[in-house]
């Protein structure tokens, strides 16, 4: 049996957004029958072309539905652009986790949201230049490339629990392996683990509301997220805080201190224009 | 919540009468068999009970039965006492859709100097004795083909198929580990020289199992230690498992009668209401020749792992030949032996019964399938509106 994540299993039981949105603005399909999963997602844009709805079907197992449900959720009020942004890691998280050998369910979901926006934009869906490696479930060399860089991974094995590719009839278990090295062998341009952006804004907020928000409101005071663009975290202060003369060595020295130890060195805190 | 279990042919209940005749064995009559004194002496005197019995079920002797942990070590000392006995030889014969147990095994001995050969089976999970006959060669040191298949219940001719081997003198083992119980099996009616039997698949506990081997039949052990079983099994016995055993065997033979009336019964209710209320449903497997307490069923364009859990909601136990379910990406090795297409065989779900389903449990299955059904299709891509398929891609 497999141990799936409660909130695995919350979106299994009760899928969000099922279905198929009437005129989409963009949608796609991913997967096959033969493959064991499949998915179909349509969004929707609002005036501000933000995505106001986005839907799903899935024909897979339980963390198929699941990835499915919970990367509808993460786009919606999204842009485009910011969805884009949005990784099979950042699926996964979402769900609290996936099994190894269900990560492939949450590469779905991204592969099925690219593909979405490539639909909305008009422009081609395979990537120039991409070559099938495995022919049993149509995976191509740069979605092996990108899953190996995405989600670092070091094994043959690591890229069929990924993208599926090998995982059929095997015989293309060596091309992978020098896709491998070929990957491993590229210059590292980051070598720290970087946040996506979700992971990034998840822990602004939490690390506020454990570590930050208690001081503040033992004085009286409080701080709440406008916005966060990028390493720029805009807060407005709220209570005592707000006419206390001091906020501003509080917001630096505390508030950005905090941050800058507990998520990112980069981490910049601004107040908001009264 | 109450759990409906039928999933028989991945483990049993242990009986209650198993248990009982098990439990002194623990703590009270702990003693070794081998030991010299009273106390360890009246528990060899209990072993050779079970031994009588466990002979019984099979019409063969006593000391043609060996002992041993499981299923499979019994399939692995099998093959593994051919292939030492008969070191000229290196060919095996299999079939496509055997064990792991025999199947893993016989892919590790290709890659150390073995030739082995798997015999492919029809639509129906069937195989053609024609292809056995053809793959004899004067190489074979053994044919290993399975009595009952684990996953559709499909009955193989192995009494047939053991009669051809001989001839061209090359042992014949199987796999009864599912049909023992289900199936009358009389070893005086014929050929097969080692046939294996797990104790946990007929309401003996897990850790146990046997080995029958034909009076007379060259054996080389496969573990190696004490003079236990006649020096054809090393190792301390497994005193309760195989006291344990021993009462399954004669509760089975007791059962035999029943498992191919009620069971067979139950089964084929739940198989024809189910084919009745959900459609682009289908049996995998050929329906007149099957094991009488398996059906396996598979619902079009959903997968099997979803279908289980959302039967586990409601305390269904089941099994999948989904990919998903396996940590595999490929549906069972059988279904895709017998030619089963994908959109067929990521939906199937085997239902594998036992003396102590009732009727009530079974209602139940064939009143909660459709919706569980209903609902996935509802969610599937290649599911319309309409309740039709729409053309997979």
């Amino acid at each position: 049996m497999w141990e799936y994540t409660d909130k695995v299993k919350e979106h299994f039981l009760n899928p969000h957004n099922v279905g198929e949105i009437e005129n989409p603005d963009g949608m796609a399909e991913v997967g096959s029958l033969a493959c064991g999963d499949a998915l179909k997602l349509s969004f929707k844009l609002d005036e501000n072309k933000r995505i106001k709805d986005a839907k799903f079907k899935t024909f897979g197992c339980a963390s198929a539905i699941a990835s499915s449900s919970a990367l509808t959720e993460i786009i919606k009020g999204m842009t485009v652009d910011e969805a884009l942004k949005v990784t099979n890691q950042d699926i996964a998280q979402y769900l609290g986790g996936l099994p190894d050998e269900k990560m492939h369910c949450s590469v779905m979901g991204k592969q099925a949201l690219e593909k979405a926006v490539e639909n909305y934009r008009g422009v081609p869906a395979m990537e120039a230049g991409a070559k099938i490696i495995c022919e049993c479930f149509g995976v191509t060399d740069k979605e092996i490339e990108r899953a190996i860089r995405e989600n670092n991974l070091a094994t043959v094995e690591d890229v069929t629990n990924y993208t599926k590719a090998g995982g059929g009839c095997g015989n293309c278990q060596d091309a992978i392996a020098q896709i491998l090295e070929r990957v491993k062998a590229e210059p590292k341009t980051d070598t720290k683990p970087r946040l996506t952006n979700i992971q990034k804004i998840r822990l602004i907020e939490e690390t506020i509301e454990r570590e930050i928000r208690p001081s503040l409101k033992h004085d009286g005071g409080d701080i709440e997220i406008i916005d966060i663009i990028g390493n720029r975290v805009i807060v407005a202060m709220r209570g005592a805080c707000a006419t206390c003369k001091a906020s501003e060595i509080t917001l630096k020295d505390f508030v950005q201190h905090r941050l800058q130890e507990l998520v990112s060195p980069d981490i910049t805190v601004e107040e908001a224009s009264k | 919540m109450k759990t409906i279990y039928l999933d028989n042919n991945a483990t049993t209940k242990v009986a209650d009468e198993v248990l009982e005749a098990m439990l002194p064995y623990f703590n009270q009559f702990y003693g070794n068999p081998s030991s010299m004194h009273t106390f360890g002496g009246q528990v060899g005197q209990k072993i050779r009970v079970a031994r009588e019995q466990a002979a019984t079920l099979l019409g063969a002797m006593p000391e043609e039965i060996v002992f041993t942990s499981c299923g499979t070590e019994s399939d692995n000392a099998a093959i593994r006492s051919a292939l030492m006995t008969r070191p000229d030889k290196k060919h095996i014969v299999i079939s496509r859709v055997e064990h792991p147990a025999v199947h893993a095994l016989c892919s590790h001995l290709s890659t150390q100097g073995y030739k082995v050969t798997e015999l492919p089976v029809d639509k129906n999970g069937m195989l053609d004795l024609e292809n056995l006959g053809k793959s004899l060669t004067s190489d074979t040191a053994i044919v290993s083909l399975m009595w009952g298949n684990n996953e559709t219940g499909v009955i193989f001719p192995v009494e047939e198929a053991a009669r051809m081997a001989h001839e061209k003198g090359i042992l014949f083992h199987t796999d009864a580990v599912q049909a023992a119980g289900k199936l009358p099996i009389n070893m005086k009616n014929n050929v097969i020289d080692m046939l294996s039997i797990s104790g946990h698949k007929l309401h003996a506990p897990k850790g146990i199992g046997m080995l029958y081997i034909r009076r007379g039949t060259k054996y080389s052990p496969f573990l190696i230690g004490g003079h236990q079983e006649k020096g054809r099994r090393g190792g301390t016995e497994n005193t309760p498992g195989i006291i344990g055993l021993g009462k399954a065997c004669e509760l089975a033979a007791k059962n035999m009668e029943k498992e191919n009336t009620d069971v067979k019964r139950l089964r084929d209710k739940l198989e024809s209401e189910l084919l009745r209320s959900i459609p682009q449903s289908r049996i995998n497997g050929d329906i007149g020749n099957r094991l009488p307490n398996t059906t396996n069923i598979s619902f079009e364009y959903v997968e099997g792992e979803a279908i289980l859990l959302l039967m586990n909601e409601l305390g269904i136990c089941a099994s999948s030949g989904s990919a998903c379910t396996s940590g595999s990406l490929q549906p069972s090795h059988v279904l895709r032996a017998m030619g089963v297409p994908f959109t067929m065989a990521h939906g199937s779900i085997r239902f594998s019964l036992s003396v102590y389903n009732t009727e009530e449990e079974v209602d139940f299955i064939i009143e909660k399938m459709p919706a569980i059904i209903e609902r996935l299709r509802g969610m599937s891509p290649f599911w319309n509106q309409a309740g039709q398929s729409c053309e997979a891609q």
